[in-house]
């Protein structure tokens, strides 16, 4: 197959929103002025665990400045069994509206009890301490293996398991007989702690509720149709009466999917009578909003002499926080998901603990599976003496490859990426000196699907508007309106991509998944295609012919030709303004493997790690933006190393997080990374057009288990516990 | 935060006369640590006297010989980018680039690190090591009080009400003696020392002449371990020595288990610090005239 | 509550006179009463650096100074970067070096990053990361955004070599 050779695609336009983002004009949640807008701010429970007796609002509701405080007895009367399903998933909606106001009881220290809407966030923060709560502390449970086990205090008394709110159980092959070939096994366990996606952007939601019974929110969401029906469903209202303007968006990696502040603006505002802005501060966006899962996951492997796998089998239980829903059917989905293997056994338990409710964080649930496998392998090619890529290579996934969980790959590129490490100038160049260390390792993930629209409208000067409905958080304007420019034989620039609000365009799924690029740009390249069959047809009308072609923005017929700006000119007399719509819901789509080299350096004497050099490797499909492709892998990169060695969720024993602030939560900065080098690999999706795979996300994977291995080869030790600071690294 | 007044005194007298009046006043130098305690409920202020104005507070002395008073709120970037004291005194100027970052450095005094009295405070094992003391001035007058006896709790120490910090003083370095203060964080800047260690060294002859050490972390204060300094006196500037003075170190630090680091780690380090600080504080010895 | 307090100062070269309460930050005195919104609250406690903006010859965290110590001084803003129509040529580099990624830390590196550069013409990797460690970005991890500060001081350097 020849590879198709694009004008556009593959090219470093400047970013359509780029000047706003640069001068400060563009508006963010927080940045929204509205008259008469008043300020909120909302009180959290100091408990992990504790029933709330009784809630007395008096003294704040006397507060001169306060206009409104509202608790979860605001929200109208549900049925207690209602199932809501925004896309992601079932989830019951006494769930939902339990972590946004809590009722009956607080299940974890941060839980939102009440909210207060004041002349500004002074007088509401004061407001809100005024508001006295009554609890009856009980006994908290902070971890999965401990929330597991027999006598620990229980969460919720509807789930039929204790704490275990869901099992799943992946079986392929005859492990047994698998374990029976092999010549050598390897077991493994190891334990992640929680981790935040720490966006730099804090919550916030403005809202609105008029007289006529319609809310307007504007916030800070990855999904502003979720947004919307999950702001519907806990108010019970018609999905038509919310509306979601979706603002520019400061960071989200799948943390700002969840509602947390939407309903209760829009409820304090029914109140107040007038707009309310709620902004969280950062310790409530780290206790208040929703980590990543700490985990425990065991991992055993069998090898024959020659480093083919046998048999592999994986235990893992995730937190999943204060209601079910933890990443570990992903987590299990993933834990195998690089190697061709025939005899599998996956067991995964999502176990609700008392620690904020959790919610995706960049492929969500496969980092902490991915550290166990990647390891445990690292040990085995270590004792056969093989080089760590050949024995993947030995055992990559690839075309028609079975995966535990039922699919079958189509093309993929895992070969590809082992290949392109092993060929990297990094892997072949020596490491630097004594107590130094190289690691490697891989990781999936898939492309998540869902429904996209977009909407083209072509302008008599021959420039296109483009509306869509995902939030732009890295670039993805760009990246649409040059899959449109593509189709169309347009520059880049000739598209005006704009984000719109929910009334606006056609349904849009949440932009997270590694999906945007992937579906949107499909939505866009259908559009697309409309437009310029629609225009053909305009053509065909002056040439008074059947069959119009287009190349390089060019219409011909019969020696005819016009430029589709100059086609477009014309629209208004032949016909009128063309303007095409479409909504894609892509099925069967594929998934990204990315691979990691770390090179560090660990002090002997005082276990601080110091990362020389790291190179991440990724299968694009096909790079869109090079650009933004290179963004994402280094910024996953960056997140994962920081997981890897320092980020971690300090509780004390009472479930109280003690680090939450930037300067005890200990994010890279730019002093604590190198440059991260970055290897596009362009294997092409058979699933879009254009062979794009979503980038978002596998790049998070490879780096727990690449630092991890990198610390054997520097220091001798496999640690059994994420982050790998320096205590643990020297064992104090 | 809760409502509170702002005043800003060009003088002395003015600020201790209003200090003397306001019982729930807080003085505020760059705002660095106070607006956080502030905001975050920890500390509450009724008016806050802004002592930025005052021009006493604000100048950097270099005596002839090279004893230096640093005014209470001069911030930090001034003492990294002052060309004597980088040549004079490095280890200041190497401390005053780690408070905080570039943009905290721009606000953050020396003398608000030492008046906030935090155990983990950077510049005041090192301000120990150099023998420094504050100067204080309040309705009684005027007061000297040594550094290694100011902090006496975390966030606690010897100024009396009314009191404030009028500067810091270090007395001129003893020829061939050199300082250095060392810590310990998980990431490279941006951290709060897990552990850190200031030195100072003077030699005479070959041999240790004096020597000086104190902790940062690893006790209710900043530790000043006198004993550790004096094992050193009389002694070859050999690894030996030093080794035995940084286990000294060590046996006096008494560190609690926290989120920035668990005791047994905490005192593990302390001879690790305390060794190094030592370590560079002879090679700046060894080098000066 | 206490009394409100007339301030008057300097912003983005353009006299400015607000009214504030004594405890409102910079950061929000520039924003609510001013109007300003670039320069971003990530943190509120100085750690994050997307408040950072120019007062007198120093960058500070606005979110850690109060409105009222601004009386008398000047300050620069994100939105005071550009010359009129023409952008900075560190605006320029972070959108031709695709620097930012959500854009939300993007304000306060830009303002770290011309104070760097006004001190350091032709910063070191080592120095620029050093200089902006008080700047947090989770998207980019940081690649990109040291890129287009060397890039800026090379066109800025090569500028003023040329005008000479
Ligand atoms: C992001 C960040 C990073 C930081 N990193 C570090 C670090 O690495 N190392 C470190 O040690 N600290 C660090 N700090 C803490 C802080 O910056 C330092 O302690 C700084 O030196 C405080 O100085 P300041 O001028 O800002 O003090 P302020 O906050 O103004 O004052 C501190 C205290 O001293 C009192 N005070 C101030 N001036 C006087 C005076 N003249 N007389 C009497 N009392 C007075 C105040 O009332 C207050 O209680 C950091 C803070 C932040 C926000
Ligand atoms: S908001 Fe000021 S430093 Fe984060
Ligand atoms: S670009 Fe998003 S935080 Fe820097």
């Amino acid at each position: 197959m020849s590879t198709p050779t694009y004008n556009v695609i593959g090219t470093r336009p400047i970013r359509h929103d780029g000047a706003d983002k640069v001068t400060g004009r563009a508006l963010y949640g927080a940045d929204l002025q509205l008259a008469r807008l008043v300020h909120g701010a909302i009180l959290r429970s100091p408990h992990a665990h504790a029933r709330i007796l009784r809630i007395d609002t008096s003294k704040a509701e006397a507060l001169p400045g306060v206009f409104a405080v509202v608790t979860a007895a605001d929200f109208p009367p549900a049925p207690a069994d209602k199932i809501v399903d925004f896309g992601e998933g079932d989830t019951l909606l006494s769930s939902l509206r339990g972590n946004i106001l809590a009722s009956g009881k607080v299940l974890y220290s941060g839980h939102a009890v009440a909210a207060v809407a004041a002349v500004n966030a002074h007088v509401a923060a004061e407001a809100a301490a005024l508001i006295d709560v009554e609890y009856e502390v009980l006994p908290c449970v902070l971890t999965a293996p401990a929330a597991m086990a027999p006598g620990a205090p229980i969460l919720h008394d509807h789930l039929p398991n204790g704490n275990i709110a869901e099992t799943v159980r992946y079986e392929m092959g005859d492990l047994a007989a698998g374990f029976a070939q092999a010549s050598l096994i390897v077991e493994r366990e190891l334990d992640t702690a929680t981790v935040h996606q720490g966006y730099i952007e804090p919550q916030n939601a403005t809202a609105f509720w008029s007289t006529d019974g319609r809310i307007q929110i504007w916030c800070s969401t990855q999904g502003s149709f979720v947004a919307r029906d999950a702001t519907a469903a806990v108010l019970d209202l018609p999905v038509s009466h919310v509306k979601v303007t979706p603002m520019e968006i400061g960071g989200g990696f799948g943390g700002k999917i969840n509602v947390y502040l939407e309903p209760v603006a829009a409820l304090l505002s029914k109140k107040a009578g007038r707009p309310v802005k709620l902004v969280m501060s950062r310790r409530d966006v780290f206790t208040g909003t929703g980590p990543t899962p700490g985990s425990r996951v065991r991992v055993k492997i069998g090898v024959n002499p020659e480093g083919k796998i046998t048999a592999a089998q994986a235990w893992l239980a995730y937190e999943a926080g204060a209601y079910p829903g933890a990443m570990v059917v992903p987590g299990a989905m993933t834990v195998f998901a690089c190697y061709d293997i025939e005899n599998i056994l996956i067991e995964g338990y999502d176990v609700v603990v008392n620690k904020p409710s959790t919610a995706a964080y960049r492929a969500p649930g496969a980092p902490n599976s991915a550290l166990a496998t990647e390891t445990v392998l690292d040990e085995i090619a270590e004792k056969l003496g093989l080089d760590p890529l050949t024995l993947r290579l030995r055992n990559a996934a690839h075309e028609g490859t079975r995966r535990a969980d039922g699919p079958r790959y189509k093309r993929i590129g895992c070969v590809e990426v082992l290949e392109a490490m092993q060929a990297s100038p990094h892997y072949n160049a020596p490491l630097p000196g004594p107590h130094c260390g190289r690691g490697v390792a891989i990781g999936f993930w898939f492309n998540v699907g869902l429904p996209s629209s977009a909407t083209l409208s072509v302008n008599a000067d021959g420039t296109v508007n483009l509306i869509e409905g995902s939030t732009d958080i890295g670039g993805s304007r760009a990246s649409l309106a040059m899959q449109a420019a593509e189709v169309l034989g347009l520059r880049a620039e000739d598209i005006h991509p704009t984000v719109v609000d929910t009334d606006s365009v056609g349904y849009t799924g949440v932009t997270g998944g590694s999906r945007t690029t992937f579906s949107t740009g499909l939505a866009v390249h259908d559009a697309a295609q409309l437009v310029i069959a629609q225009m053909k047809a305009r053509a065909a009308r002056l040439w008074a012919v059947d069959h119009v072609d287009f190349a390089n923005g060019v219409f011909s017929a019969n020696g005819n030709s016009l430029s589709f700006a100059e086609l477009a000119a014309q629209l208004g007399a032949t016909g009128g303004p063309v303007s095409c719509s479409a909504t894609v819901n892509p099925k069967g789509v594929g998934g990204s493997f990315a691979g990691l080299i770390t090179d560090l350096h660990v002090d002997p004497e005082t276990g601080k790690t110091t990362v020389l050099r790291v190179t991440s490797v990724q299968d694009a499909g096909k790079a869109i933006h090079p650009a933004y492709v290179e963004g994402q892998m280094q910024g996953g990169t960056a997140q994962g190393l920081g997981w890897a060695l320092n980020e971690e969720y300090f509780m004390d024993a009472d479930g109280d997080m003690r680090n939450g602030s930037y300067l005890d939560y200990r994010m890279p900065t730019a002093l604590d990374l190198p440059m991260i080098e970055t290897i596009i690999v362009e294997v092409p999706n058979p699933g879009h057009p254009f062979g794009v795979r979503g980038v978002g996300e596998a790049n998070i994977v490879p780096p727990l288990p690449s630092v991890a291995n990198a610390l054997y080869r520097a220091t001798g030790k496999r640690l059994n516990r994420v982050p790998m600071n320096p205590a643990t690294i020297l064992g104090l | 935060m809760k409502a509170f007044d702002y005043a800003a005194p060009a003088s002395l007298p003015e600020a201790v006369g209003l200090l003397a009046s306001q019982p729930a006043a807080r003085l505020l130098a760059g705002g660095t640590d106070l607006l956080v305690q502030l905001r975050s409920g920890r500390k509450q202020a009724d008016v806050v006297i802004d002592v930025k104005k005052i021009p006493e507070l604000n100048e950097i002395t270099l005596a002839p010989d090279h004893s230096l008073t640093i005014g209470a709120a001069v911030p930090c970037y001034r003492l990294t980018d002052h060309p004597a004291i980088r040549t004079h005194y490095p280890a200041l100027a190497e401390v005053a680039s780690w408070i905080g970052g570039t943009p905290i450095q721009g606000r953050a005094s020396l003398g608000g690190n030492l008046c906030n009295s935090a155990p983990s405070a950077d510049s005041i094992p090192l301000l120990i090591a150099l023998s420094a003391s504050a100067h204080l001035i309040g309705p009684a007058g005027r007061r000297s009080v040594p550094v290694e006896a100011f902090c006496t709790a975390p966030g606690r120490n010897q100024l009396a009400p009314g009191e404030l910090l009028v500067a810091i003083h270090i007395p001129a370095p003893a020829p061939h003696s050199g300082a250095a203060y060392l810590r310990f964080i998980p990431r490279n800047e941006m951290d709060i020392a897990v552990v850190g260690a200031g030195a100072s060294l003077t030699l005479a002859n070959g041999l240790i002449a004096a020597a000086r050490l104190a902790l940062s972390s690893v006790a209710p204060t900043p530790l000043f371990v006198p004993a550790a300094g004096e094992s050193l006196i009389g002694q070859a500037p050999t690894p030996a020595a030093l080794e035995a003075a940084a286990q000294l170190a060590q046996a006096a630090a008494s560190p609690i288990s926290d989120m920035r680091g668990s005791a047994a780690y905490r005192r593990h380090l302390c001879a690790v610090m305390a060794r190094r600080a030592l370590e560079l504080a002879l090679a700046r010895a060894q080098e000066s005239k | 509550m206490s009394a409100k307090v007339q301030v008057q100062t300097t912003i983005n070269n353009e006299p400015v006179e607000f009214l504030c309460e004594p405890r409102q930050s910079l950061l929000e005195c520039l924003r609510d009463i001013v109007g300003l919104t670039g320069a971003k609250e990530g943190c509120g406690d100085g750690n994050c650096g997307s408040c950072t903006v120019r007062l007198g010859d120093r960058i500070v965290t606005s979110c850690l100074v109060l409105g009222v110590e601004a009386a008398g001084q000047s300050i620069t803003t994100v939105e005071g970067l550009a010359h009129g129509n023409t952008l900075h040529p560190l605006q320029k580099a972070f959108l031709e070096n695709a620097a930012l990624q959500c854009g939300i830390c993007t304000p306060g590196f830009l303002i770290a990053a011309d104070a760097l550069l006004q001190k350091h013409p032709q910063p070191t990797e080592e120095q620029t990361r050093f200089w902006l460690a008080n700047n947090l970005c989770r998207c980019t991890g940081y690649d990109k955004i040291i890129r287009a500060v060397q890039a800026a001081a090379h066109e800025i350097n090569a500028n003023s070599g040329a005008a000479q």
